[in-house]
């Protein structure tokens, strides 16, 4: 079973907001929710989301990998995302950036041993008047305003957690 | 202080919540066009306001909305998008976040006076919390008879959802944008049939930005011809700019169309002048599709005139000395920064988010991108600036969709106004400004 009985409702309820036979376009707000549930894309996961909205599986594989947000290999439980575009770039993103990798001893694309974290680079968050600036999944809460300092103590309070 | 159009109530605590949005005015909008307006008297004042669209290509809202298909008996559908994904621009997130129901009611507003009964709000998928904020106002919307059946006791009825994307520049433009909709890859369309004609699922469609559809309500209530008295010639009303690099105080400032270029870096109630004492290099006016300006040409034209916020002002000179007010995405550029090495990342960008459909664009990105790295690495050619242009040259024009001009612009008008760092890097590779980033895997796709 790849989903919950009241995810299923909510993807039939999602299925809803489109017109008669255009159930098709759930497509992307369902994998959202199988990547919620999963935390990365397996072609089995695909497969099901193909039949729970009577798609062929070729038109969820080739949107799922259209997608940067899609994960179509596993992840650790974290996934960071700092952006690495140029206005961010020009408020010390390079740099953060360059602390991360070593301070995580990955590099980019990379997951840590124990599964916590991968790091990943994104492009522009539309938060570039707060740069450096990072997600983190699966909640994709933005952290901005980044240094070095406060990116090691985020570092420090997900290990805690996890 | 400027007139307030979008931003007047952003600090009052509560407004996210229908209750106080109520409470300072919002909805009064809907009240007016649904009980006293007929929908083309809705599209007339839209007309008269002089609006132009906020998401980058200032095309006169009221005129798109004419365009829209009225003789086909197919359902027609308003879509908005707040897809915002140009580097440098963070306003329509902004705006979502802090005053939620403003886009709503605009859209209650703008659905109305295109005889939409459905309509769909494109949010980026990586603004999820947003997605969260505007589902939440949405439902409020819901319960209090704004949205749903016969709305406050009139015979029009619309429903509106939230659809997430998948993270994809390109689905900012609206053909794309409409085909992710559908649940589809984000490849453009061809142009005509355009969506007016041609759009969400074959129907009459019209695609307007988070900022256009929030200033409806103010036209509506306050008439298009109150609208069209703010600011300066065809650049009326106020716009919302984001601000951000080099610069004392980066935010999203909501400016009447018309202040000096000067006093928008300068001044503190903008951006409170550049960061540490520094001296201003150059700007990206209007997010980072559109030609890049060294410091004199952006304060003043090159008939020697003040630079004005303005669609007309910033692109006096047309590209060989002006630029664009596009999105609004302000990206300002001290003396520290490094030309090449910021036009390397964006041709980087273009490059990854190129769908690939067309050669000239898949190809040409990828090669202007190459050379821009072997440049700005130091194993780069004198004839390799002439390369660039020529194939910035060869993308232009001849592409499906204007993402390949937006990769281009910026590569022309870089070395039209810094040639001279370019050979400068070739010449002497460690004159970079930014040697000490050299580290190649980080950025590297
Ligand atoms: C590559 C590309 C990206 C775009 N991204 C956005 C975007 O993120 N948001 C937006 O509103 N318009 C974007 N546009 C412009 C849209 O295609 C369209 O013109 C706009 O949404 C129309 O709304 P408006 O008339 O209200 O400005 C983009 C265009 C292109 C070519
Ligand atoms: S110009 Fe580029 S992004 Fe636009 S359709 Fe062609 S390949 Fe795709
Ligand atoms: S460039 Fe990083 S958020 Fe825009």
């Amino acid at each position: 079973m790849f989903f919950s009985e009241s995810r299923i409702k909510e993807i039939e309820e999602i299925k809803k907001r489109y017109p008669e036979g255009r159930h098709k376009s759930a497509l992307l707000p369902v994998l959202h929710l199988a990547q919620a549930d999963h935390s990365w894309l397996s072609v089995d996961l695909m497969d099901e989301v193909a039949r729970l909205l009577k798609l062929e599986p070729i038109e969820v594989y080739e949107v799922a990998s259209f997608y940067t947000m899609f994960h179509l290999k596993p992840v650790g439980k974290y996934v960071i995302e700092v952006c690495r575009t140029g206005p961010c770039c020009n408020v010390g993103a390079e740099e953060l950036i360059h602390h991360m990798e070593d301070k995580l001893g990955i590099r980019i694309g990379e997951t840590t041993s124990d599964g916590l974290f991968t790091l990943k680079t994104v492009e522009c968050l539309a938060a570039c008047g707060t740069g450096p600036v990072l997600q983190i999944g699966p909640e994709y809460h933005y952290h901005e305003n980044l240094t070095p300092e406060k990116f090691d103590q985020l570092i420090s309070e997900l290990r805690a957690k996890a | 202080m400027g007139k307030k159009i979008l931003l007047e109530h952003v600090d009052v605590p509560g407004i996210q919540t229908l209750e106080v949005y109520r409470k300072m005015g919002g909805y009064q909008a809907v009240e007016k066009a649904l009980k006293s307006m007929n929908p083309d008297e809705v599209v007339e004042e839209v007309k008269k306001s002089g609006l132009r669209g906020r998401g980058g290509a200032g095309f006169p809202t009221g005129m798109k909305w004419s365009f829209l298909d009225k003789k086909s008996d197919k359902p027609r559908y308003l879509v908005c998008n707040a897809d915002e994904s140009e580097p440098g621009t963070f306003k329509d997130r902004y705006l979502m976040q802090r005053i939620p129901h403003m886009l709503i009611e605009g859209m209650i507003c703008s659905s109305f006076a295109l005889g939409a009964r459905t309509s769909y709000i494109y949010v980026r998928g990586e603004m999820m919390y947003v997605i969260r904020i505007l589902e939440k106002a949405i439902a409020e919307a819901y319960a209090a008879g704004l949205l749903g059946k016969n709305i406050l006791g009139s015979d029009y009825s619309l429903d509106l959802y939230v659809q997430p994307g998948g993270g994809a520049y390109i689905c900012g433009e609206e053909t794309a944008l409409l085909e992710s909709l559908e649940g589809k890859r984000g490849n453009p369309r061809n142009k005509p049939p355009f969506p007016a004609v041609w759009g969400l699922y074959g129907c009459p469609t019209v695609v307007n930005n988070v900022e256009t559809i929030a200033d409806v309500p103010w036209i509506i209530n306050h008439g298009g011809d109150a609208y069209a008295a703010i600011g300066i010639g065809k650049s009326t009303g106020t716009k919302l700019i984001s601000a951000c690099g080099n610069i004392k105080k980066p935010g999203v400032y909501e400016i009447e169309l018309g202040v000096p270029v000067e006093e928008f870096i300068y001044s503190d109630e903008y951006c409170g002048g550049i960061t540490e004492g520094r001296k201003l290099k150059a700007v990206v006016a209007g997010g980072s599709s559109v030609p890049i300006l060294p410091a004199d040409l952006i304060l003043t034209t090159a008939n020697n005139e003040k630079r004005l916020m303005t669609y007309e002002s910033l692109s006096d000179g047309g590209f060989v000395s002006g630029t664009m007010l596009g999105s609004g995405g302000f990206i300002v550029f001290d003396d520290r920064q490094c030309i090449v090495r910021n036009l390397w990342n964006f041709s980087r960008f273009y490059h990854h988010e190129s769908c690939g459909q067309c050669s000239p664009c898949r190809e040409g990105t990828g090669w202007m991108e190459k050379v821009l790295h072997r440049i700005e690495h130091g194993h780069g050619k004198m004839s390799d600036i002439d390369l660039l242009v020529d194939v910035a040259k060869k993308i232009e024009g001849k592409t499906i969709c204007p993402l390949g001009e937006a990769a281009a612009w910026p590569v022309a008008s870089a070395i039209r106004h810094f040639r001279a760092e370019f050979e400068e890097h070739v010449r002497n590779p460690d004159s970079c400004l930014k040697k000490h980033l050299h580290r190649e895997a980080a950025l590297a796709h």
